[in-house]
């Protein structure tokens, strides 16, 4: 029998729910792949004993007869999300030792559905980077190719599904840190709509615009771990109170209309004709529409849409987080915790010392662009104006569904670039052009692993993206995994 | 009322106080709104601002700003936003004061005060709700360097802004204002008014001009939580820039504080290096919205305004605008006043004895009217037993110090005293008859037509009666007797 | 050039940003980069009459605020406790930060 790693959440779980593995034994062969694969620097901080002993009382509590959905599953925690029995520290210098005295919503969530939390996964400083090199701890390396980077923000647990060192992990998404991670390292990923998961003790980037989600193999665990993670919280204010479908129950529900042969009969796709504009290498688009085409031999009809605005999304985020991103750090003050500067002659110098030494480049560029598009004088020549295209880029959306009920293209115009290549933050900005527009519009989102590169990046993923209506997660994993069970791209692994 | 004046300015003051709003937890956290704990006991996570957490806004807070919308008559936004305000100072923990900057909840309205004996109004500007930052503790000693101690206990406080629009002319009339004001928060039940604990702190702008002119420079003089200083500090002000001026210098627009010890105001902060708050709606707060039916239920609830109740005292009962203003300063005063009445008091009466002997007590022994050691329906008792001759003046303020101290029963009071007035003819006769023998001159006097010299005799009769006698009863004996 | 290199001395500043002359040469470079090719196209499209949009769900119609029963929960003494371990510097119960002149 094959490792129990290698199989998928979905398998472990049955194996311990037959009494075929335990919970221990599931747990152990997890942490000694993290143990072996620590160059891929997936991991920030491992918690094998709390781990094991959580794994233990998983399997005494099943044989007590709990069965509840996740009991005795490892998984992963992006270091975002606070934890009470672990250092967090969002991959910053700044927040080095920090402990929290309480658990984030979505830690406290997925412990009480049984998940054992083996660890805390390697990320961009404060969530802000799409190739994982912005964490203070040292990059992330792709699992399918050492010279390439993972994706971001989430890389860290993107490399670590991707590895089989965790069935499952959480991350966060603001502007595409799940999807686009989830898609360089050929695993699954979903951002459900904004709201719909907790952000509370998820530690702020851009509180408009964050959400929590599910990356995992396959569309069927993300549906099992989302289904854990979502839900109302009296202490988010932005969080919402929405009936919860169960979601691994909605994978296989038949449409109305459709047959087991083309079971996404009557579901139209639109297709943005902007999404698939210039700048979209050509093996990642030939790997999309190879996709395309497999959805429609499931049934499924394709229409072109436009998204007109799609385009303006760079601005519009790249203005609107960092001026949320700007306020939320300035809590990381050296006062109260995180770091403190050694040396300093008064107040102001303690401040200053202490924030540049805790911060590094790209939030110190973000905190200042959100600084300067707030400040007296360019506040509606700005913020006000990026606000108003955010509204423009929503309505485009809520347009388009009105001709179609899910919306799919590439996730990120090329696939993973190579450790360093990228130094131009813009260029890493630009590279994000596919994943802002739904997170702007706060809609639910997937990336799902659609086929490899070619070339020299014949070992690097392709993930096609797909978009749904507010709350519309239902029906997205249900095409997802219609789509997974006719294509074989979930299963692949990388040889580590 | 105030001597103070400046010949030849006009003083314009406007006046932004923070009112701490009585609720059982804060602004945007659940941790309890209490003063005077150990330091950093009160912060809870969010008030700490820990990595991850978020404000989580308070009805009680935003239902006591409707409250006083009302009470003011202005408008009760039905959307209004939370905004963040951007700075840095080590007890605002956040980095940010989550404020309302553009739509505030409170929009316009008016607060009423006496000054000078007559009613007026301040025209608001609005109130808006936002929370209280840390304490700064200095001078601590930490190894070996002066240092600062930041205690969150009182960050996340709720507090209502209300700001004043320019109209106030001089210090003593904003001190009548403020005063005012003061009054009808505690009286709306939305703040304790404990100036001490600073549950009531004023923020003046101040500036001057000659008559007629433009409005001058204005300075803004921060923390002031008492009527003494805010008027000392505006008296000062006021008199710095009218010099200033005089001397050919121009006023510099800045924030300055006050200190009582020298009674002088400073600069703390100039326009130059004042900040830029970069302020935006809060992310992590929707707006606002306030359903017009929890207005309407609110208003429901309200109670009777001291302006309202005091135009009330003037008509039904004929009390003069100071006198009724002087009763509706408290709820206590005005209950106690009403109780006095429902008791069987007339107005005016009651409304002496509250404002002269009853006050001076309260004073005399530092307690306020909610403690007044003197029921209401006793003090009644008294005003009967004056009004029906039973007790005179002199007599009256000895039952009433005896009710002070504790005894009960008016009448049990003057019979145990003998207090009560001689009308027993034959007993009044004895010692007018003594005293005619005594002052053989005073008869002679009025007998030559010096109706004054009976006044004396009255006198002596009444001291040889200990004040007891009836004084009508006396000189008509004293008259029958001479003329006898 | 949107910014001056005093624009970015200015914000530093109000950030709270310690920024040696390098860092603050390539910081204007790298934010006119994105203001010159991204940012301005942006400011040029005609959004008169479009409500800015703060909340994504606000496009699908009204999101009210969400309030909290005014009730008070003691936090423990175990979280100051973690909180003060987490600073610095702390003493007597309070975090401690240089002398604040005022």
């Amino acid at each position: 029998m094959s490792a129990l790693a290698e199989q998928d959440l979905r398998a472990q779980a049955r194996a311990l729910r037959e009494g075929r593995a335990s919970s221990v034994e599931l747990v152990g062969e997890h942490l000694a792949r993290i143990e072996r694969q620590a160059q891929l620097g997936a991991f920030l901080h491992v918690d094998a004993e709390g781990a094991l002993q959580a794994a233990r009382a998983a399997d005494a509590a099943r044989a007590a007869g709990a069965s509840s959905a996740l009991l005795g599953l490892p998984l992963a925690h992006k270091d975002v999300f606070v934890t009470r029995d672990m250092p967090t520290t969002a991959g910053s210098r700044m927040l080095a030792g920090y402990r929290s005295p309480f658990d984030a919503t979505v830690v406290a969530r997925l412990r009480e559905a049984g998940a054992v939390c083996v660890g805390k996964t390697n990320m961009d400083e404060f969530a802000m980077g799409s190739s994982n090199e912005n964490s203070a701890f040292g990059p992330v390396r792709n699992p399918w190719d050492p010279r390439a980077v993972p994706g971001g923000s989430s890389g860290g647990s993107a490399a670590a599904v991707a590895a089989r060192l965790v069935p499952a992990a959480t991350g966060t998404d603001t502007g595409g840190s799940i999807r686009q991670p989830a898609a360089f390292c050929g695993i699954t990923g979903i951002k459900p709509t904004y709201g719909l998961c907790s952000r509370y003790g998820m530690i702020a980037y851009a509180s408009s615009l964050d959400q929590a989600g599910a990356m995992a193999r396959s569309a069927w665990d993300c549906a099992l771990v989302l289904g854990a993670m979502v839900g109302f919280d009296p202490r988010d204010s932005t969080s919402v109170q929405h009936a919860v479908p169960d979601y691994t129950a909605a994978l296989d529900a038949p449409r109305e209309g459709a047959d087991a042969a083309r079971p996404l009969s009557g579901l139209r796709i639109g297709l943005p004709r902007e999404w698939f504009a210039q700048g979209l290498a050509d093996d990642v688009e030939q790997a999309v529409r190879e996709a395309l085409r497999q959805l429609r031999d499931l049934g499924a009809q394709l229409v072109d849409i436009d998204l007109p605005r799609s385009a303006l999304s760079v601005a519009a985020y790249y203005i609107l987080a960092p001026a949320e991103a700007s306020s939320n750090l300035s809590r990381f003050d050296g006062v109260r915790y995180g770091h403190r500067a050694e040396q300093y002659a008064d107040l102001a110098e303690m401040y200053a010392n202490s924030r540049a030494e805790g911060f590094g480049p790209e939030v110190k560029r973000r905190i200042l662009t959100g600084a300067y598009v707030l400040s007296h004088g360019y506040y509606d020549a700005y913020y006000l104006q990026a606000q108003k295209i955010r509204r423009l880029i929503a309505q485009d959306f809520l347009a388009a569904f009105g001709s179609c009920d899910l919306i799919a293209g590439p996730v990120a115009p090329t696939v993973a670039w190579n450790l360093g290549e990228k130094a131009d933050p813009l260029a890493n900005y630009l590279a994000d052009v596919h994943t802002l527009p739904a997170s702007l519009a706060g809609l639910p989102a997937m990336s799902v692993p659609a086929g490899f590169g070619r070339a020299e990046h014949a070992q690097r993923p392709v993930g096609l993206q797909l978009v749904a209506p507010h709350f519309g997660e239902a029906g997205l994993l249900h095409a997802a995994h219609q789509l997974q069970r006719v294509t074989d791209w979930h299963l692949r692994a990388p040889a580590v | 009322m105030s001597s103070f004046a400046l010949p030849g300015w006009e003083i314009v003051i406007g006046l932004e106080t923070h009112v701490q709003l009585s609720t059982a937890s804060k602004m945007f956290s659940d941790a309890p709104n209490l003063f005077g704990r150990e330091p950093n006991m009160l912060a809870s996570e969010v008030d700490l601002a820990l990595p991850g957490t978020l404000p989580v806004t308070n009805r009680g807070a935003v239902e006591r700003a409707i409250r006083f919308g009302l009470a003011v008559g202005a408008v009760v936004a039905p959307m209004s936003v939370f905004a963040r305000k951007n700075y840095f100072y080590p007890d605002l923990p956040k980095g940010y004061q989550i404020s309302q900057f553009e739509i505030p909840v409170v929009q316009g309205g008016k607060v009423p005060y006496v000054f000078d004996g007559e009613p007026r109004q301040a025209q608001l500007t609005r109130a808006h709700l936002e929370e209280d930052a840390g304490k700064s503790v200095h001078g601590l000693d930490w190894a070996g360097q002066d240092a600062t101690g930041i205690d969150l206990n009182r960050a996340g406080t709720p507090l209502l802004e209300i700001v004043s629009e320019p109209v106030l002319r001089s210090p003593a009339e904003a001190a009548a204002y403020a005063r005012a004001l003061h009054a009808l928060v505690v009286w709306l039940g939305i703040c304790d008014g404990n100036l001490q604990e600073g549950s009531f702190r004023c923020d003046a702008n101040v500036s001057v001009r000659r008559p007629g002119a433009p409005l001058g420079t204005r300075c803004e003089i921060k923390n002031l939580n008492s009527f003494r200083f805010l008027e000392r500090a505006i008296e000062f002000e006021a008199r710095r820039q009218a010099e200033l001026i005089e001397d050919g210098g121009t006023v510099r627009q800045e924030t300055r504080l006050f200190d009582p010890d020298r009674g002088e105001t400073r600069t703390m902060r100039t326009k130059e290096d004042s900040h830029d708050y970069r302020y935006f709606p809060d992310p992590d707060l929707p707006p606002l919205l306030i359903e017009p039916a929890w207005v309407e239920r609110v208003r429901a609830e309200l109670p009777e305004l001291p302006a309202q109740m005091a135009a009330r005292f003037e008509h039904q009962h004929g009390l003069s605008t100071a006198d009724a203003a002087y009763l509706t300063q408290s709820r206590a005063h005005a209950a106690y006043f009403e109780a006095c009445l429902a008791a069987g008091a007339a107005a005016k009466p009651a409304a002496n004895w509250i404002m002269g002997e009853l006050a001076a007590a309260l004073n005399r022994d530092e307690l306020d009217m909610a403690r007044c050691p003197v029921a209401p329906g006793e003090l009644a008792a008294l005003i009967a037993r004056q009004a029906d001759g039973t007790l005179s003046g002199k007599t009256a303020r000895e039952v009433f110090a005896a009710l002070w101290q504790g005894e009960r029963g008016v009448d049990a009071i003057i019979d145990a005293r003998g207090l009560r007035q001689i009308s027993d003819v034959s007993a009044i006769a004895e010692a007018v008859a003594a005293v005619l023998a005594a002052n053989p001159k005073n008869v002679e006097e009025f007998r030559a037509g010096k109706t004054k010299a009976l006044n004396a005799l009255v006198g002596q009769v009444m001291k040889a009666t200990g004040g007891r006698a009836n004084p009508q009863q006396v000189g008509e004996a004293l008259r029958a007797a001479i003329e006898a | 050039m949107p910014l001056q290199s005093s624009d970015i001395q200015r914000i530093a500043s109000l950030a709270r940003l310690r920024l040696d002359t390098a860092e603050q040469a390539e910081m204007l470079e790298q934010i006119n980069a994105f203001f010159t090719e991204v940012v301005e196209p942006m400011r040029a499209v005609d959004t008169s009459g479009v409500e800015p949009l703060a909340h994504p769900l606000a496009v699908l119609g009204e999101l009210p605020l969400r309030l909290r029963e005014d009730a008070a929960r003691a936090p423990e003494a175990r979280l100051r406790e973690v909180a003060l371990s987490n600073a610095a510097a702390a003493q007597e119960g309070m975090f401690i930060v240089p002398r604040v002149v005022e």
